[in-house]
């Protein structure tokens, strides 16, 4: 045996390794691949040996010909033998090598359970941690089911190497089994508050990561986010936070208020500008989600942009880019700050750096304004003609026209002006946006009227001159534009000066050279123009013209017949038939124009995008449901009086209508038309005008038809008509302020065009009315269209799956899969346990027992792969009988618990945002945050019945109840954020469905004119001997508040924590500072030695207040009062673990008996729960047993009976000092408050 | 999260790929190819970020790249990572490196994927940034390569032996045949940690 492993590695010494398989590779540049497929010969030989290192160092050379694009899929089998070497060496070989090449579709990859979950519990971390890094690239739903327990046993781990990893890993297990997460979620939290700064921030990093995609699920952990960022020198950390805070705020504009200070100071403070950067973004964020700006945020937008500004004008490219990225969200809500840095982005556009030219575009769109829309255009169509690269150039012109056409055209005061940057933008070489360009000038002829006139002699212009397009042949080439010009000119043929001019531009024979489409067109509108020019002719009495141009179109018609575009073939062949017939008609003198204009008569509308997807489903039609009863049989010819609906919709927006139906049709919809109009308010209404009349032909009557013999264009075209617009707009505007100021009217600026100067367009302006009147025609929509914009989310998002309501208290089916053989030893430790059974086990046990199991997993592992599909149901079985012996490590316990406490806290925490004044009456401020607060509740509350609905045939009875009280005990935290004088208002309902008055735990510690200080206590859960003190200061003063100090005198018992290095008579300074009538909260930490008795103790908070008179000291002098109830812990317990601890008979008992209580008896459990942290055990009719516990583990059982207007309340605890002590509180309480 | 993490040298050689989502070997290829072709034709004065996800992902996606001598680092990252985080990040990595490799330069990419493979692993897992402690990193590399040496053993010895014979004997590999040294020292760099 050792003779073979020598002989083993001695033959290895002469096996390629990867550095020889380098060279060699390198060596035979010429003949790589048959180089490599020699290499893999080589491999497939070496895979068949027995010897492992002789197989890693095949993987390993695997490994490298992946990078190389080579498949090693076939591998996969001995990839996983290398992984499961026992040396570390060898099994990283085949963990890099199944990362790099494992996926979901691996078939062998559920092999690899048992050899991972065996490396997860390895003794050497090393081991672990290769297997962590391994899995997180190729965790299947599989794996993650499998393996989510194991993994979270991790998250605990000794060593921060793998506790770090090991939660990082979570996400993925997240991902890809989405119902780990809420077990898994309490530990995870826990893991923010991890000693070791790396774990720390794996654990930001992927509650981060989960919150980006569900935010709203998270935003309960805003205030340990919040202490994380304001105690967090880890700039990774702070980074992570704040942008987690970025995606919180949209979803609650009071937590933007509150983090805006701190963010500030970080702005001021910080010298790594990635965490400025970061800083400033979210800043931003909560700016933008405080829409309505309120005037002290204007300071914050001003010191944004300010820093960007300085990031811009860096010589760094990176700040530069990022700068500008930065400014282009602040653009948004707010342009007015970012415009004043135009000078700087107009800069920008001159960098040498394309994405920070481009950065700048994009900025550009949003500073335009009416005022300075044709200078900024101007300045980009400098940049066109000098751009090198059609990319770039590409950019420019999408955003030319992008920023013109923003918001329906809002930002164009002269549409002439714009349809000549159009025509100018058609002599761009080599651009593939020719079809944009079409678009934008179908888009203004037909929703423009005013315009048309124009826009027809430009397009004319583009027809004659055809061939200089034509040249760009490419797709999406420049000559799309022909397109649109042959369409406007045929469409709106009446504006034009020579018809027969322009018919004769589109019937060239160059004209067959052009795309298919275009030349379809063409024809089409042919034989529009055509249609128009007859018209004049008869009308003129002209017959000769008429005959001839007749004559005309047969001549040139046919070209297009033989063209090879189907679609050209067809419709000139239609067509040249047609003008067949016509000729005949001719020649018998009768009158055929009428007829012929018949042909394409009809006003064309838009469309909006998406009116065909808003038509709102008649009532009664179920369109899944089918038509007729037989779905195998074809029965083509029964028309469902349903499908007519949509039929009729699909002839009103058809083309060509029969006149008849126009007239009516046209009528109608121009009345609802009308109306719709006069409701929008980007319409601009138009006095009446002739014009307005489509089908009034009368614009062209007196056009004299001239003859043309010349082939040549008279024009030259693309003259650069925008300039001189820009003058002209100058002119106009000075003109008109002149004019208003004459006039003093106050009629708002009629928009554009209104005056043109002759001398600047002799060939169009005869047959122009003086007067433009502008009218932007708005999209239409279906009648009865439905407003929701339903754009629904993916629903193949893979993060959709992780959109779980992570405060609800975990269900008792609610547990990760362990494999059933173990569930009695150990159990997942989300499940909340007797503390009884939880004080004899310790952690250390466990990891003895993991051991064993494993030892015991290896034996079974055959059984294991039949059980494994029977894991749920097993599991939700044995659930019920199993909980007598589960154990579980007491910081998890508590964990579970918090986070009902924690979203308890958010609303106070929320509304106690520095926004908050005094003068703001108290009552508003509740009854806006408790609105939505109870509707959440409700929600709550229903979604919960429904779930439990779903699974109630899992339950046992007995859970169920037991959820059901820990879900009233959940909602009554969550309305206690304001205070206790709510009204009573009980209703007569049933008792679960009571609503509960707002409650809060803070109290009033003291108050003077400059100063209110409001203190709540809780116990520490980390320390058993600490309890932490919450102090909300709120400025009373029109002053500012300055170094505060918060000191109190520390009694023998209670002393508080201060700064190592102090002594016992330093304050502690309060962290911030107060503007008026603001207010912030700290937190200060107290020892105990005992705490049975409550304790007072005496303090001071000295400042300074700053006013614009001067500054002064003062103090202000408060009793702290440490009750018992602030010792206790929220802890929930189960009945019969509650039964074991009564009957252990270690609890001494006292009760007590209060009279004239008059509140319902749910109340009354809501507020023992709340005031004095107990958790409901059981609840039967008016009866119910409660739990708490102390810091130092007391366990504290109460039995409260209520019977007519009386409670009595029986206490046992460990200790009876503390348990009297405590009754008597309670007493208060209920006496007080009732 | 980081989509890829890739390593290829001026002429668009792959040094290193890691792909955090799945891809065929072909895509990997061509996702190499263009994110060469998009990093190459940048100047050297330019910013560090180019949008356009076209490659992986959507149009979330960022590449974010430096360029050492004959190297270029680019990681593929989605907006919930920092921009000037990750540039720091690719310091520290490529800082790493060097002290891994003691001056690394592209031959040591190129003979030993394997350790920057696992370098990498010890700062980004799965996509998510792991650790950026360099001297976290180092000892962590440091402890593996000690129980790795401990493992080969006397087994070992001979096969390091041969190797080392190969390198001596084979003339067309010395360290520094036009193959410059990556320079690690990046000016301007905001401190990150």
């Amino acid at each position: 045996m050792a003779l073979k492993i020598v002989k083993g590695s001695i033959d290895r010494m002469f096996d390629k390794n990867l550095q020889d398989l380098v060279r060699g590779i390198r060596n035979h540049k010429d003949d790589e691949a048959k180089y490599i497929s020699q290499c893999i010969d080589e491999i497939k030989h070496e895979l068949k040996q027995d010897n492992i290192a002789v197989k890693a160092n095949a993987v390993i050379k695997l490994a490298y010909l992946q990078m190389l694009g080579y498949d090693i899929s076939w591998a996969a089998f001995n990839i996983i033998e290398v992984m499961s070497s026992s040396k570390f060496t060898f099994k990283r070989i085949g963990y890099l090598a199944a990362s790099q090449c494992f996926y979901e579709g691996t078939d062998v990859i559920m092999l690899t359970t048992n050899q991972i979950r065996k490396d997860l519990s390895s003794p050497n971390q090393y081991d672990t941690g290769v297997a962590l890094t391994g899995l997180s690239c190729f965790v299947t739903p599989d794996l993650a089911r499998d393996l989510a327990n194991d993994i979270m046993t991790l998250m605990s781990h000794t060593k921060p190497y793998i506790r770090k990893k090991a939660v990082l890993i979570m996400y993925k297990v997240f991902l890809k089994y989405p119902e780990s997460l809420r077990p898994a979620f309490p530990r995870l939290k826990e893991k923010l508050e991890d000693p070791d700064s790396g774990v720390q921030s794996a654990a930001v990093n992927v509650i981060c990561e989960l919150a980006r995609r569900n935010p709203k699920n998270y935003l309960s952990l805003a205030p340990l986010f919040f202490k994380l960022m304001t105690s967090s020198t880890n700039n990774w950390v702070l980074i992570k936070i704040i942008k987690l805070f970025g995606a919180l705020t949209p979803l609650e504009p009071r937590l933007g208020k509150k983090l805006i200070e701190p963010l500030t100071n970080l702005i001021h403070s910080t010298s790594a500008m990635s965490l400025l950067y970061e800083c400033v973004n979210t800043v931003i964020a909560v700016l933008i989600s405080l829409s309505t700006g309120m005037p002290n945020h204007s300071a914050s937008i001003q010191l944004c942009v300010q820093k960007l500004r300085i990031l811009i004008e860096d010589s760094d490219q990176n700040l530069k880019y990022l700068g500008l990225l930065a400014m282009s969200k602040i653009l948004k809500t707010h342009p007015k700050s970012v415009q004043s840095h135009k000078d700087l982005i107009l800069q920008c556009l001159d960098d040498k750096d394309e994405s920070i030219r481009l950065r700048a575009l994009d900025l550009l769109y949003g500073m335009v304004s009416k005022k300075n829309l044709m200078e900024i255009v101007k300045k980009l169509m400098i940049h066109v003609d000098k751009a090198e690269g059609t990319t770039y150039r590409d950019e420019l012109l999408t955003k030319i026209i992008d920023i013109c056409s923003q918001s329906n055209y809002q930002y164009i005061t002269n549409f002439e002006w714009y349809i000549s940057i159009l025509v100018e933008l058609t002599r761009l070489e080599g651009t593939r946006h020719g079809h944009l360009i079409a678009a934008q000038m179908l888009d203004v002829a037909i929703r423009v009227k005013a315009i048309r006139a124009f826009a027809v002699s430009q397009m004319a212009m583009l027809l004659d001159n055809g061939h200089l397009l034509a040249g760009n042949m490419q797709r999406n080439g420049i000559c799309e534009v022909l397109y649109a010009a042959a369409w406007i000119c045929g469409e709106f043929s009446e504006y034009l000066q020579e018809p027969n001019q322009t018919l004769e531009a589109m019937l060239k024979s160059k004209v067959t050279t052009l795309p298919g489409h275009i030349q379809a067109v063409y024809v089409q509108n042919a034989g529009k123009l055509y249609a128009s020019v007859l018209q004049q002719n008869e009308q003129d009495g002209d017959k000769e013209a008429a005959q001839e141009i007749t004559q005309m179109l047969i001549d040139k018609l046919p070209q297009f017949v033989q063209n090879a575009d189907l679609e050209v073939q067809e419709r000139a062949s239609c067509i040249l038939q047609l003008i067949k017939y016509i000729q005949k008609l001719q020649a018998k003198d009768v009158p055929v124009a009428e007829e012929v204009m018949a042909l394409f008569a009809g006003e064309l509308n838009p469309v909006a995008p998406k009116a065909q997807k808003k038509v709102p489903l008649p009532d009664g039609l179920d369109l899944d449901a089918w038509i007729n009863d037989a779905p195998s049989e074809s029965s083509s010819d029964d028309e469902n009086p349903k499908k007519m609906i949509f039929h009729e919709e699909e002839q009103r927006s058809a083309r060509h209508r029969q006149p008849e139906m126009d007239e009516d049709e046209l009528a109608r919809r121009r009345e609802v038309r009308k109306q719709e109009q006069a409701n929008n308010p980007f319409y601009i209404k138009s006095s009446p005008s002739p014009q307005k009349n489509y089908q009034d032909a009368s614009g062209v009557d007196h056009i004299p038809v001239v003859q043309i013999d010349l082939t040549v264009p008279l024009r030259v075209p693309g003259m650069p008509l925008s300039d001189q617009y820009l003058k002209l707009e100058e002119e106009r505007r000075q003109q008109q302020k002149q004019d208003r100021q004459k006039k003093k009217k106050k009629q708002k600026r009629d928009k554009k065009g209104k005056r043109r100067h002759d001398s600047l367009h002799t060939e169009s302006d005869e047959d122009i009315a003086p007067v433009h009147h502008v009218d932007i025609i708005t999209e239409e929509m279906p009648e009865n269209a439905l407003p929701s914009d339903d754009d629904d989310k993916d629903p193949n998002d893979p993060y959709k799956a992780l959109d779980i309501d992570l405060d609800k208290p975990l269900a008792d089916n609610e547990k990760l899969p362990v494999r059933t053989h173990r569930v009695s030893e150990k159990k997942s430790p989300e499940i909340e346990t007797s503390p009884v059974e939880e004080k004899s086990k310790k952690p250390s046990k466990k990891a003895k027992k993991e051991k064993d199991k494993k030892k015991d997993k290896e034996k079974r592992k055959s059984k294991e792969k039949v059980s494994k599909k029977h894991k749920f149901s097993e599991n939700a079985e044995n659930e019920h009988a199993a909980p007598e012996e589960e154990i579980i490590t007491p910081t998890s316990k508590e964990e579970s618990e918090k986070p009902t406490g924690e979203a308890s806290d958010l609303d106070f925490w929320l509304s106690n945002t520095p926004v908050q004044s005094k003068s703001q009456p108290e009552p508003l401020r509740n009854e806006v945050a408790s609105e939505p607060v109870a509707s959440e509740l409700e929600e709550t509350l229903k979604e919960k019945d429904k779930e439990e609905d779903a699974k109630s045939s899992k339950h046992k009875k007995k859970k169920h109840k037991k959820d059901k009280t820990k879900e009233e005990k959940k909602s009554k935290k969550k309305k206690h954020h304001s205070d206790e004088e709510a009204p009573e208002s009980v209703q007569n309902g049933s008792l679960d469905e009571e609503p509960l008055p707002p409650m809060s735990n803070y109290c009033l510690l003291a108050e003077n004119s400059y100063v209110k200080m409001m203190c709540d206590i809780q116990g520490n859960l980390q320390d058993g001997s600490q309890v932490v003190v919450s102090v909300i200061f709120e400025n009373q003063s029109s002053g500012y508040l300055k170094s505060m100090e918060f000191n109190v005198l520390d009694s023998l018992n209670t002393k508080l924590v201060r700064p190592e290095g102090s002594s016992i008579h330093d304050g502690i300074s309060v962290p911030f500072q107060l503007p008026p009538e603001v207010s912030n909260e700290a937190r200060f930490v107290f020892t105990m030695e005992s705490i049975v008795m409550p304790q007072k103790l005496k303090g001071t908070l000295t400042f300074i207040v700053k006013t614009d008179d001067g500054s002064s000291h003062e103090k202000l002098d408060f009793k702290l009062h440490f009750t018992c109830t602030s010792y206790m812990i929220t802890t929930p317990c189960y009945s019969d673990a509650f039964a074991k601890l009564l009957e252990s008979g270690e609890l001494k008992m006292c009760s007590i008996k209060v009279d004239g209580i008059s509140i319902s008896f749910q109340l009354l459990l809501a507020k023992i729960c709340f005031h004095h942290h107990f958790s409901v055990v059981e609840r039967i009719n008016s009866c119910a047993s409660m739990y708490s516990r102390s810091i130092q583990g007391h366990h504290m059982c109460l039995l409260v009976k209520m019977g007519d207007s009386s409670v009595s309340v029986d206490g046992k605890c460990n200790d009876s000092t503390l348990l009297g002590n405590l009754l008597d509180e309670l007493k208060q309480t209920l006496t007080e408050k009732c | 999260m980081i989509k890829a993490i890739l390593i290829f040298n001026n002429h668009g050689k792959p040094r290193l790929s890691k792909f955090y989502e799945h891809y065929s070997e072909d895509t990997q290829q061509q996702i190499i190819r263009e994110t060469f072709h998009l990093v190459s034709k940048r100047d050297e004065n330019v910013c560090n970020f180019l949008e356009g996800g076209m490659l992986i992902g959507g149009a979330d996606n960022k590449l974010i790249y430096r360029h050492y001598a004959t190297l270029y680092f680019v990681f593929c990252v989605d907006s919930s990572e920092s921009e000037l985080g990750i540039l720091d990040l690719i310091q520290v990595f490529v800082e790493t490196l060097d002290k891994c490799f003691e001056n690394v330069c592209e031959l040591d990419l190129i003979f030993h994927v394997d350790k920057v493979h696992n370098i990498l692993a010890e700062m980004v897992m799965g996509g998510m940034v792991l650790e950026t402690n360099m001297n976290e990193i180092v000892t962590q590399i440091d402890a593996q390569n000690k129980m790795e040496k401990s493992e080969a053993g006397l087994a070992g010895a001979p096969a390091r032996a041969v190797s080392a014979v190969k390198n001596m004997n084979l003339p067309e590999m010395p360290r520094n045949i036009n193959i410059g040294d990556i320079s690690i020292k990046v000016p301007n760099l905001p401190s990150f940690k």
